[in-house]
């Protein structure tokens, strides 16, 4: 694959999805790889996952960031 | 046993146990207290005046051993807001209240000279004594003293002097097993209790249990909803991270108010994180997991330790920390931790005073960022009633008006808390519409606008928000009568098991009938008897408004301003 095809992308893990991981990463992925995917990259099962953020926006796991995006990563959590 | 009322007039210095009248039979917790507030008080009375009347109720499962159903309701009219006002806690004194058999204690009138007076109660009597001691005490020194003078398992309700000074920020104090304290924190209850002059109740100890009619179908219940409780992810989390844990979330959404609402979010979020908290309590040797009852099955609590392993504070809460935080610029978690010591211990709303140093940051009174600032106005000013502290310890709308500031973030004059309604528009509606003043935990919306528990809705729209608000709100009111902790909603939103099984537990409790939609009925008569009251008080629909500075001034990161309209808040109450 040509180097242009791929983006990099800042990933920022929160709460136990720290744990022997990262709080802020960058990475490199080929263009067109899914929130999805990229959470199975970090070793995060999809059904641990409860919210993602691309640049502060809600988004689904099909959603497919594009070059310099932020994608935030939270298991399922609340407060209140 | 039947249950009893207990009552005590202040004016008359005479004490009652009466007989549960049949329309109060069948509620508790905020249920109650409400309706006790809305038959007995004149609405339009001085909340500090002889007319208004103090009530605490344990809810309706408090006492058994239902999970996490250990929450004291107070109520009263609302110094700070001038509306109907609930306030709930955990600690030891629901459970103890509802086992000698006080299904409400109601105290009315005031004292005619300056002595002050403490209360005693058991299951048949209750003794009022004069109190000189404990006079301008802590309420850590009052909760020491009066063990000594009882003994540690008494349950104590206690105000500090910041009640007795009766600033409208004032709160009650609950002891909890640790002999530590829970706060029924918001709307300046304690300032009541010290109206009426009233240092503090204990509760004596009884072996006795509460009755429950059908206690097989009772426990088969319990189990079920203890499951749906312990399996859930949010109630483990909470256990790890406390409800801190929203730091860093609603900061990320761009919803965490900083800098007295100008921004929505703060550079030293990570500092004052639930995970850095998490690491410095386990680094400390305190205790990230640490229940407010016996019963709570979730833990949302902990014990901090200062830098030398020495207990600091505990039900050190999300809220809190992002008042003094965020809102305030302080990136320090052991100066806010002082802090929340001080509040505490002084009997004071963390979130209405934190706000409120936020406003007077921008009037100039001290910096953004001076968290040793905070501390010094607390011992100095708040503590021992200095202008300057009785101007802070009445809430962030008073300094507003004696500093001249128009970026007041209050609704009813009761500070917005810990999420800006411009990116997350449910929790507008809730603030707006709440028959309380600005709440989150009167229908708290970030579950499905932010955390995705119960559907989502899109924070930024205004699509469903009025809608989503209004069921929480109902929801929310039929919960605080149970005496169930509000985080049981988690479970309850995603687990199909969780609200039956709590519907089982008050029906094999009293032996009655009730299915899911009497539960709603009783939310929504609820919200219907609190508005009638503030109606009654002078309150109307244009009351149930956001401050104009959120129409005006956009928020970043998303640059939202507060644009749903008056009429679309208005229909809120359309049930
Ligand atoms: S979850 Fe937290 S607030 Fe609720 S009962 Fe347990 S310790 Fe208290």
């Amino acid at each position: 694959m040509a180097a242009e095809d791929r983006i990099s992308i800042t990933v920022k893990l929160f709460a136990f999805f720290r744990d022997n991981r990262f709080k802020k990463q960058e990475q490199q992925f080929p263009a067109n790889t899914t929130v999805r995917d990229i959470i199975l990259f970090q070793g995060i099962n999809p059904e641990e996952v409860g919210v993602t953020m691309i640049n502060s926006r809600q988004c689904t796991l099909d959603q497919i960031p594009v070059q310099g995006d932020q994608l935030a990563i939270f298991p399922i959590i609340g407060g209140g | 046993m039947a249950d009893k009322i207990f009552r005590v007039n202040m004016s008359t210095l005479s004490t009652a146990i009466e007989d549960v009248p049949a329309n109060w039979n069948g509620l508790g917790g905020r249920g109650l207290t409400s309706t006790i507030v809305a038959a007995e008080v004149e609405p339009t009375c001085h909340p500090l005046g002889g007319k208004n009347k103090l009530i605490f109720a344990p809810g309706m499962l408090s006492g058994t051993v239902a999970a996490n159903s250990g929450r004291l309701s107070v109520g009263a009219k609302s110094p700070l807001t001038g509306t109907i006002k609930e306030a709930n806690a955990g600690g030891t004194a629901a459970q103890m209240l509802a086992r000698i058999g006080c299904k409400a204690l109601i105290i009315e009138g005031l004292p005619q000279g300056d002595t002050w007076y403490n209360i005693l109660i058991s299951a048949d009597t209750i003794t009022l004594s004069e109190e000189t001691e404990l006079v301008g005490k802590g309420n850590f020194d009052v909760v020491t003293a009066v063990q000594g003078r009882t003994s540690e398992k008494h349950g104590i309700m206690t105000i500090g002097p910041a009640g007795e000074m009766k600033m409208h920020s004032a709160n009650i104090s609950i002891k909890d097993p640790d002999s530590r304290l829970r706060s029924c924190g918001r709307g300046g209850l304690g300032a009541v209790m010290g109206s009426k002059q009233i240092k503090y109740i204990a509760i004596e100890p009884t072996e006795a249990k509460v009755e429950i009619a059908d206690p097989d179908k009772f426990k088969e219940a319990n189990r079920t909803f203890t499951k749906a409780l312990v399996d859930n992810p949010i109630s483990q989390a909470l256990g790890t991270y406390g409800t801190n844990v929203l730091v860093n979330i609603i900061n990320e959404a761009g919803a965490l108010p900083t800098r007295n609402f100008t921004s929505g979010q703060f550079d030293g979020h990570e500092e004052i994180s639930g995970e850095t908290m998490h690491d410095t309590i386990v680094e400390r040797e305190g205790k990230p997991k640490h229940n407010c009852h016996t019963g709570c099955v979730i833990q949302c609590s902990q014990i901090y330790n200062d830098s030398d392993k020495k207990y600091k504070t505990s039900g050190f809460e999300y809220e809190s920390i992002w008042a003094m935080g965020a809102d305030c610029c302080v990136d320090n978690l052991d100066q806010i931790a002082e802090a929340d010591h001080l509040m505490d211990d002084i009997g004071i709303d963390t979130i209405e005073t934190s706000v409120a140093m936020g406003v007077a940051m921008e009037g100039g009174v001290l910096e953004f960022g001076d968290g040793e600032g905070i501390c010094r106005i607390l011992r100095e000013d708040i503590a021992k009633g200095t202008a300057l502290g009785r101007i802070i310890g009445c809430g962030a709308g008073s300094v507003g008006r004696a500093y001249g500031v128009t970026r007041v973030p209050v609704v009813k004059n009761q500070a917005i808390p810990a999420y800006d309604p411009r990116a997350i528009k449910g929790i507008g509606i809730t603030y707006a519409t709440s028959t309380q003043g600005a709440d989150h935990t009167m229908g708290y919306t970030i579950a499905t606008n932010i955390l995705g528990v119960g559907g989502s809705v899109d924070p930024l729209s205004h699509e469903g928000q009025v809608e989503l608000s209004r069921n929480l709100q109902i929801a929310t009111a039929a919960i605080d009568s149970t005496g169930m902790c509000l985080f049981i909603a988690f479970a309850a939103l995603d687990d199909e098991t969780c609200l039956p099984a709590l519907v089982d537990m008050i029906n094999a409790r009293f032996g009655i009938n009730l299915v899911a939609e009497d539960v709603t009925n009783l939310g929504i008569s609820i919200l219907k008897t609190e508005r009638a009251f503030n109606e009654a008080a002078g309150f109307t629909n244009k009351d149930d408004r956001l401050p104009e500075f959120f129409s005006e001034e956009p928020i970043a990161p998303h640059n939202v301003v507060w644009d749903i309209s008056d009429e679309e808040i208005d229909t809120f109450w359309n049930f």
